[in-house]
């Protein structure tokens, strides 16, 4: 893989990541989207249990966005 | 409430709180450092921490006291809106990831020790340094005092002087004690110190929430019956207040307050000495980032830990005088064998210790850069700084201590609150800084000054619930224009910005000096083992955006 990268777009993989970082912020921000009682899961009211879950979902854009970043920089540095 | 000394309780109590003693003492050789007396070793652990040893560090040191009962506390009082520090410690990862590894590299750089450091130098403005650095130890003081709450409920839930009687000394004693202790480790070992006992902290606290999840519930009835009877609960009226509790999800009414805690919350997190402190103490640029995904798994034990207050409504427990502080101790109390509660106990006084040691540290680090060697004494050597650190943590702990002593602790969470109105007033000059040299330092003071003093003042002029006339009662306001109920924080921070762009146009258009930036473009996206591309003449034209590179002699620390 050269400097340039097969296909990869700097931009493109930018716009990912920075969806991936803006998606947690968004989705919990937007409180009347789950401000509710029901559905219930387990017994935990929906306010609960969709926000823990945005917990994990969180976690999880934070890692990619973390892969694309370490990929990102790396083309940069051989670029320079 | 002094239903006696439980024994068993105690004695766990007192065996966890005395390894934890000994390690605090031991940390000072774990990996050991050829000069201690140094501020990058005694206020940063060498700067050598990895993403291990990080995720433990940070997780002791945002995941506080505050976590165990404070946010319970208000779940327990109020219901749901409690529950934004779930979205709170979801969001804050997202934000650190952006701003925090380019604040790593150009401290990595020029040696900066706390984020007052990076203003002074970015904006050659000691006013706007010592702004930054006063604001940060102001907000640390009632953190760290809320820490101390922490462990005065958890002595008083065990008997231990709870209850007015025994006059002020002896009830205050056992915390006393306990904080000499800290005092002492933190004074001998430094950032170290709480390093190494954030494992055993750790290790308690996921062992207590996972016996806490599965024991709880199954005694009480099931997550279905808690949930419905917190409900039923939080629907009841506030003879206080003449109007429910509270809800189980949050009321039209009470949205902007939600999602503005929530993201206000976020934005102030990385804004304290502590968290930043934490953060310089990493050995290269992506520990931080690594760390933002990994760290949310601490985000999942506080929303269980919240959820503690509705298993605690559930079991019907009625805490002294009303004190919601006291709802998950008592929890505790009421369902565990005596051992177990004592590991329970163990694990929030422990829990409060850990970060109580890194604001002291982040607090003398702000003091000794940025007022003593700054103002004092220029010249101070390494070691006088180290020495002045050390000192400076003892006072910053005793402050603290009378704070907590003399205070009015019904709501540890709104002092914490406060200090996050404040705090959050110096995001534009670090992390605007972080991306722009556009910004003037005199707007940025300027913004700075305008935002502490509108949010101090509203934050004042806010009423307890029920007491018309009282003062710091919550941390929501009516915002100005919007009409809604928001975290004055937020308010603050918005009017923080606007002073800030305004006034940079107008002082850029009429040439107000904006001091030299010592820094270029290179620093901050800087690694660990990067060859510095400065040092090498002729290499890289360092005069794009940088006007005085000869400036760079100056840096601090350097």
């Amino acid at each position: 893989m050269g400097g340039s990268g097969k296909g990869r777009k700097p931009w493109a993989a930018r716009g990912v990541i920075g969806l991936l970082l803006l998606a947690p912020v968004v989705a919990l921000l937007w409180v009347p989207s789950y401000t509710r009682v029901r559905p219930r899961l387990f017994g935990f009211p929906f306010f609960y249990w969709y926000q823990l879950a945005w917990v994990i979902v969180g976690a999880a854009c934070l890692a990619g966005a973390y892969v694309l970043t370490i990929r990102l920089e790396r083309q940069q540095r051989r670029a320079r | 409430m002094n239903r006696g000394v439980d024994g068993v309780a105690l004695g766990v109590f007192v065996a966890l709180f005395l390894i934890v003693t000994v390690i605090g003492f031991l940390a000072a050789r774990w990996r050991r450092a050829a000069d201690l007396m140094h501020l990058d070793e005694w206020g940063l652990g060498g700067r050598s921490f990895g993403t291990f040893i990080t995720w433990f560090l940070l997780g002791g040191d945002l995941y506080t006291a505050y976590t165990f009962i404070a946010v319970p506390a208000l779940v327990f009082g109020a219901g749901a809106v409690g529950f934004f520090a779930v979205p709170y410690t979801v969001i804050v990862y997202p934000i650190i990831f952006v701003f925090l590894p380019r604040l790593w590299s150009v401290s990595h750089r020029h040696g900066y020790v706390t984020p007052a450091d990076f203003v002074r130098n970015r904006f050659d403005s000691r006013a706007l340094a010592l702004a930054v650095a006063v604001t940060g130890i102001l907000a640390t003081m009632p953190y760290i005092a809320l820490q101390l709450v922490g462990i005065q409920v958890v002595l008083d839930v065990m008997g231990l002087g709870g209850g007015a009687g025994g006059g002020p000394i002896a009830h205050h004693l056992p915390l006393i004690v306990a904080f000499g202790i800290l005092a002492a480790y933190t004074y001998s070992s430094g950032l170290r110190a709480p390093a190494l006992i954030a494992f055993v902290k750790d290790a308690l606290i996921y062992l207590v929430i996972a016996v806490a999840i599965i024991y709880i519930p199954h005694q009480v009835g099931g997550w279905a019956h808690i949930f419905d009877a917190a409900s039923k609960h939080l629907a009841a009226v506030n003879p206080k207040t003449g109007k429910p509790f509270g809800s189980l999800a949050i009321a039209p009414a009470g949205r902007w307050a939600y999602g503005s805690l929530a993201l206000g919350s976020a934005l102030a997190l990385f804004m304290y000495p502590h968290c930043i402190t934490a953060v310089l103490s990493t050995r290269d640029r992506n520990v931080v980032r690594r760390n933002a995904a990994m760290l949310p798994a601490y985000s999942l034990v506080l929303g269980l830990i919240a959820l503690l207050g509705y298993m605690a409504v559930a079991a019907g427990v009625k805490p002294a005088g009303g004190n919601a502080q006291l709802a998950v101790p008592e929890l505790f109390n009421t369902m565990f064998p005596s051992w177990f509660a004592g590991v329970a106990f163990a694990a929030i006084g422990i829990g409060a210790l850990v970060p109580a040691a890194i604001m002291a540290i982040a607090a003398a680090n702000l003091f000794t850069r940025n007022v003593y060697r700054e103002f004092l004494r220029p010249g101070a050597t390494p070691a006088e700084e180290a020495r002045v650190s050390k000192i400076a943590s003892l006072v910053v702990k005793f402050g603290a201590l009378v704070f907590v002593i003399g205070l009015d602790k019904s709501f540890a969470i709104n002092l914490q609150l406060l200090g996050g109105i404040w705090i959050l007033q110096t995001f534009p000059a670090i992390v605007f800084g972080l991306y722009s040299r556009w910004f003037h330092r005199f707007a940025l003071l300027a913004g700075w000054a305008a935002a502490m003093a509108y949010g101090t003042v509203v934050a004042y002029g806010v009423p307890v619930p029920g007491r018309p006339g009282s003062h710091f009662g919550g941390p929501t306001a009516t915002v100005p224009i919007l009409g809604q109920k928001a975290y004055i924080a937020l308010t603050a921070f918005a009017l923080n910005v606007v002073v800030v762009v305004v006034l940079t146009a107008v002082f850029r258009a009429s040439h107000v000096p904006a001091g030299t930036d010592g820094t270029v473009v290179d620093d901050y996206v800087a690694d660990a083992g990067d060859v510095d591309l400065r040092e090498l003449p002729g290499l890289l034209d360092v005069t794009e955006e940088a006007p005085a590179v000869t400036n760079r002699t100056t840096s601090p620390g350097r």
